[in-house]
C-alpha cells in the first residue's frame, strides 16, 4: 500500500463535530448550563429529571477512516450516531459534513444529504419484512428515483460484495441473523455513501460470525474508503475496527485516540476497567518497538564494527547491501570470540524479520531466536530493529511503564513515530485481504 | 325538603339542542349536508342496480370462486351453500340491496377513515383531538342521531347508509392508527436514514406494514355496518334491514327470522373472506400487492369460468 494514498486518507477532514450536546427534558437550556458549571448526569436527572444523552461532544474524522464509539448502554453513543444524520435533532452544537453545517439545515437540504451522502446499518437489522432482499437493497436508490433496471443492477451488485446475489428474491425473514446483517450492509453501500453511520451493527450477531462480519468490513472498507462512524459496546471490536476509538461514558467523551494509545496510557479508571483484560499482543504492532537499525555495510572493518557495538551498547547489529536490504546480522560476542579479519564471515543470514504493520503476537517466533529482529518495509529495506526483550516485557508484564520506554526510545530514535497515522490501518488491511 | 339542585334549576340542555338542531343546523346547513348526500347516492345506486343487474348465476359462480381463491376451499363452499339457500329463502333481492347497503357505507368508511388514521398516527395533538368524537360515537346509542339524520337528510335508503357511516367509521380510525404507531421504530429510522420524504415513507414501510391491522379495523367496519343494517330500515332503507323491522311490526316470527337468517349469512360470508385478505396480506412477503393480484387471479378465474359456461 503505497504512502501517498495513506496521507489523502489521513488529512482530508469529512465529519467535525464541536461541543454537541442533546439534552432530553424540558428545560435543555439551563440543562446544559448545569452541565458547563460541572454538573453530573446523575446529578441532573435527580434535580431536572432531564438526561443530558450527549453532553459537549466534540471530534473529527478523517476521510476514509474507521472511527469507533464504544461505550456501555446508556453512555449516549446511539443518540450520537443519531444526531449526525439528525434522526435525533442535536440540542446545541455544530456538526459540520465536508465543512456544511448540518444543524439546522432545513428538511430538503437533509433529505438530499441522506439521500446522497449518509447511509447507515442497524443493531436490529431494520430490513422491511414485507419487501425481498433485492428489495430491501434498492430502497436507499427506489426513493432516489432511479430507474427499476439500474437499481436492481446496483443491488445486485452490492449483495455481490456481501456474497449474497442468490438470495436476491428471498424475504429477509428467511435468513439468519448475519446474513441479515450482510443485506443491511448492502443496503448501506447500494447507495454509494460517502459517511456510513454503523449503529452496533454486529452487537446482535453471536462472536464467529461477528469476527466474520468485521473482516468483511475491513475488507470493503480498504475497497471502498468510506468515512465510518461506528458504534460499539465491545472494546474488543473496537480495537480491531478503530483507525480511531472514543470511549464514552455518560454522555461524554472519556478518552480519545488509536487502539494503541488507549490500550497503553487509558485516561482513568474507567477506560482501565476495559482495556485490563485486552490482549496487548494483538493490539500493539511491531513499529511501536521499532529502534533505529544503525546498519553495518559489509565491508566495514572489524574493529570499527566492534566501536559501534561499545558505542551503542548492542549486542548484535544487521549488515545491509549498498540498496540498504538486509544481508544478515552480525553478534558482538562472535566477532569477539573469533578474531576474524571480515564480517561476512560471522554473518548470520538466517535472521527473523518482521513488518511495521505486524501486531507483537506475530513476533514471538522470530523473537525466540534471541536475535534482534529486522523491520523490513515493503520494498525490502532495512527500516529499523526490535529488540525481542522488550517484546517479551510487553506481552509478559504486561505492564504500562515498558510501553511508555518502548515508546520514548522510538521517539528519540525517530520523532513523530508513537502517533500512529491512519495509514497503518491501510496496511493492516493487506493482511486481512 | 329540597336537596338537589334538580329541585331549584334543571339545565334546558334538551332545548338547546333542540334549538340549536331546528332552528340553526337544518335551515343553514341543510344544502351543505345534501351535497354531502351526493356521492354515496351515486355510488350506492350505481352498485345496487348493478348487483340487480348481475344474473343470478354469475353471482353464484363468481363469488364462491372469489373466496376460494382469496380464503381457501372452505369459505367458499361455504359461500356457495350459502348464497344458495339465501335464493332458496326468496330474499335474494333484500340480500343484494344490503349488500350494496354495507358495501357503500364501507367504502365511504375507507375513503374517510384511513386518510384520519394516517393523520392521527401522524400527529399527538390531532389524536388527542379525534379520540373524543370517537368514543362518543361508538358509544353514543344510534337511536338518538337517526332523528338529526331525517331532518337533514330526509328517509330512505341513503340516510341509512349515512347513520351506518357515522356507526362503523371508528374502527377503521382507529386501528390504522395504531397501525401506523406498531411499525416498529427502526424500520422508521431506517426509511428516513435513506432520505424518504414522509410521503415515501408513508406508502413505502408504514402502510404496507400496518396492512394487517387497517385490514383488521376494515373487517370490525363490515360487521358494524351489517349490525346497522335493521336499525337503518327505521328510517326507510329497505334490504334484509326492512324484512326484519316489518315482521316486527306485524309480530311476523317468520319473516323476521328470514331476515335475520340472511344477515347472518352476509356477515359470515363478508367476515370471513376480508379476514383472509388481511392475513394474506401478512403471511406473505409482498404484502397488498399480493393480495390483490390474488383478488384479480380470482376475478379472472371467476369470469372465464362463467364465460366457458354460458
Amino acid at each position: 500500500m503505497g504512502d501517498d494514498t495513506d496521507l489523502t486518507a489521513g488529512t482530508e477532514e469529512k465529519i467535525r463535530v464541536e461541543h454537541l450536546f442533546k439534552i432530553f427534558g424540558a428545560d435543555p437550556q439551563d440543562t446544559i448550563r448545569r452541565i458547563r458549571d460541572g454538573a453530573s448526569k446523575e446529578q441532573i436527572y435527580a434535580e431536572t429529571a432531564s438526561v443530558a444523552a450527549v453532553s459537549d461532544v466534540s471530534f473529527s474524522v478523517n476521510q476514509g477512516e474507521i472511527f469507533v464509539v464504544m461505550g456501555l448502554s446508556g453512555s449516549g453513543k446511539s443518540t450520537l450516531i443519531r444526531c449526525i444524520n439528525r434522526l435525533i435533532e442535536p440540542t446545541e452544537g455544530r456538526i459540520l459534513l465536508d465543512g456544511e453545517d448540518i444543524v439546522g439545515m432545513d428538511v430538503e437540504g437533509l433529505r438530499r444529504l441522506r439521500l446522497n451522502k449518509l447511509s447507515m446499518v442497524f443493531q436490529h437489522f431494520a430490513l422491511f419484512p414485507h419487501k425481498t432482499v433485492g428489495e430491501n437493497v434498492e430502497y436507499g436508490l427506489k426513493i432516489r428515483g432511479l430507474s427499476a433496471r439500474e437499481r436492481r443492477e446496483k443491488a445486485v451488485r452490492a449483495l455481490e460484495q456481501v456474497g449474497l446475489a442468490a438470495y436476491t428474491d428471498v424475504p429477509p425473514d428467511n435468513l439468519s441473523g448475519g446474513m441479515q446483517q450482510r443485506v443491511g450492509l448492502a443496503r448501506g453501500l447500494a447507495v454509494d455513501p460517502e459517511i456510513m453511520l454503523m449503529d452496533e451493527p454486529f452487537s446482535a450477531l453471536d462472536p464467529l460470525i461477528r469476527r466474520d462480519m468485521q473482516d468483511e468490513l475491513l475488507a470493503l472498507q480498504q475497497q471502498l474508503h468510506m468515512t465510518i462512524i461506528f458504534i460499539t459496546h465491545d472494546l474488543h471490536e473496537a480495537l480491531r475496527i478503530g483507525d480511531r476509538i472514543a470511549i464514552m461514558k455518560d454522555g461524554r467523551f472519556v478518552q480519545m485516540g488509536t487502539p494503541e494509545e488507549i490500550v497503553a496510557n487509558p485516561a482513568d479508571d474507567y477506560v482501565s476497567a476495559f482495556t485490563r483484560d485486552v490482549d496487548r499482543s494483538r493490539v500493539f504492532r511491531a513499529h511501536l518497538l521499532r529502534r533505529d537499525a544503525h546498519a553495518l555495510s559489509p565491508d566495514t572493518a572489524i574493529e570499527t564494527a566492534l566501536e559501534r557495538f561499545e558505542s551503542l551498547g548492542r549486542e548484535a547489529l544487521y549488515v545491509v547491501d549498498g540498496h540498504g536490504r538486509p544481508l544478515g546480522v552480525v553478534r558482538r560476542h562472535d566477532l569477539e570470540r573469533a578474531g576474524q579479519t571480515i564480517l561476512q564471515d560471522s554473518l548470520i543470514d538466517d535472521f527473523p524479520s518482521a513488518q511495521e504493520s505486524q501486531e507483537l503476537i506475530e513476533l514471538y517466533t522470530a523473537c525466540a531466536k534471541g536475535l534482534p529482529v529486522a523491520l523490513v518495509d515493503d520494498d525490502g529495506h532495512l527500516d529499523g530493529v526490535i529488540d525481542p526483550l522488550e517484546v517479551f516485557q510487553i506481552l509478559g508484564g504486561g505492564s504500562d511503564v515498558s510501553v511508555e520506554e518502548g515508546n520514548t526510545s522510538v521517539q528519540s530514535g525517530k520523532p513523530g513515530r508513537s502517533t500512529i497515522h491512519t495509514g497503518t490501518l491501510e496496511t493492516r488491511r493487506t493482511d486481512h485481504g | 325538603m329540597a336537596d338537589q339542585i334538580s329541585d331549584y334549576y334543571t339545565l334546558p340542555l334538551d332545548d338547546w339542542i333542540e334549538f340549536f338542531v331546528k332552528d340553526w343546523l337544518v335551515p343553514n346547513f341543510r344544502p351543505a349536508f345534501r351535497a354531502v348526500q351526493w356521492p354515496i347516492d351515486q355510488v350506492l345506486s350505481g352498485l345496487e342496480d348493478f348487483l340487480l343487474w348481475l344474473p343470478y348465476p354469475v353471482f353464484v359462480v363468481v363469488v364462491p370462486l372469489i373466496a376460494w381463491r382469496v380464503a381457501g376451499r372452505g369459505v367458499a363452499g361455504f359461500t356457495l351453500l350459502s348464497l344458495l339457500f339465501l335464493d332458496l329463502l326468496g330474499i335474494w333481492r333484500e340480500t343484494m340491496v344490503t349488500l350494496a347497503m354495507i358495501v357503500t357505507a364501507v367504502t365511504f368508511c375507507v375513503i374517510v377513515g384511513v386518510p384520519l388514521g394516517i393523520l392521527a398516527a401522524r400527529s399527538d395533538r390531532f389524536y388527542s383531538f379525534i379520540r373524543p368524537i370517537l368514543d362518543i360515537m361508538q358509544t353514543i346509542p344510534p337511536f338518538v342521531y337517526l332523528v338529526p339524520i331525517v331532518m337533514l337528510f330526509g328517509v330512505g335508503i341513503v340516510p341509512g347508509v349515512i347513520a351506518t357511516i357515522i356507526f362503523a367509521l371508528p374502527p377503521v380510525i382507529r386501528l390504522t392508527n395504531l397501525g401506523i404507531r406498531q411499525v416498529q421504530a427502526e424500520l422508521v429510522e431506517a426509511g428516513l436514514a435513506f432520505g424518504s420524504t414522509r410521503r415515501q415513507l408513508l406508502f413505502e414501510i408504514q402502510i404496507p406494514l400496518a396492512l394487517r391491522t387497517i385490514m383488521a379495523g376494515l373487517n370490525q367496519t363490515l360487521m358494524l355496518s351489517l349490525s346497522m343494517v335493521v336499525i337503518a330500515a327505521l328510517i326507510g332503507a329497505g334490504g334484509l334491514g326492512l324484512t326484519v323491522f316489518t315482521g316486527l311490526g306485524r309480530l311476523d316470527v317468520g319473516r323476521a327470522s328470514l331476515g335475520g337468517i340472511g344477515i347472518v349469512l352476509l356477515a359470515i360470508m363478508l367476515d370471513r373472506i376480508t379476514q383472509a385478505l388481511g392475513e394474506g396480506g401478512r403471511s406473505k412477503a409482498s404484502g397488498q400487492k399480493d393480495t390483490l393480484t390474488r383478488l384479480f387471479k380470482g376475478l379472472v378465474q371467476g369470469s372465464k369460468a362463467y364465460n366457458k359456461k354460458s
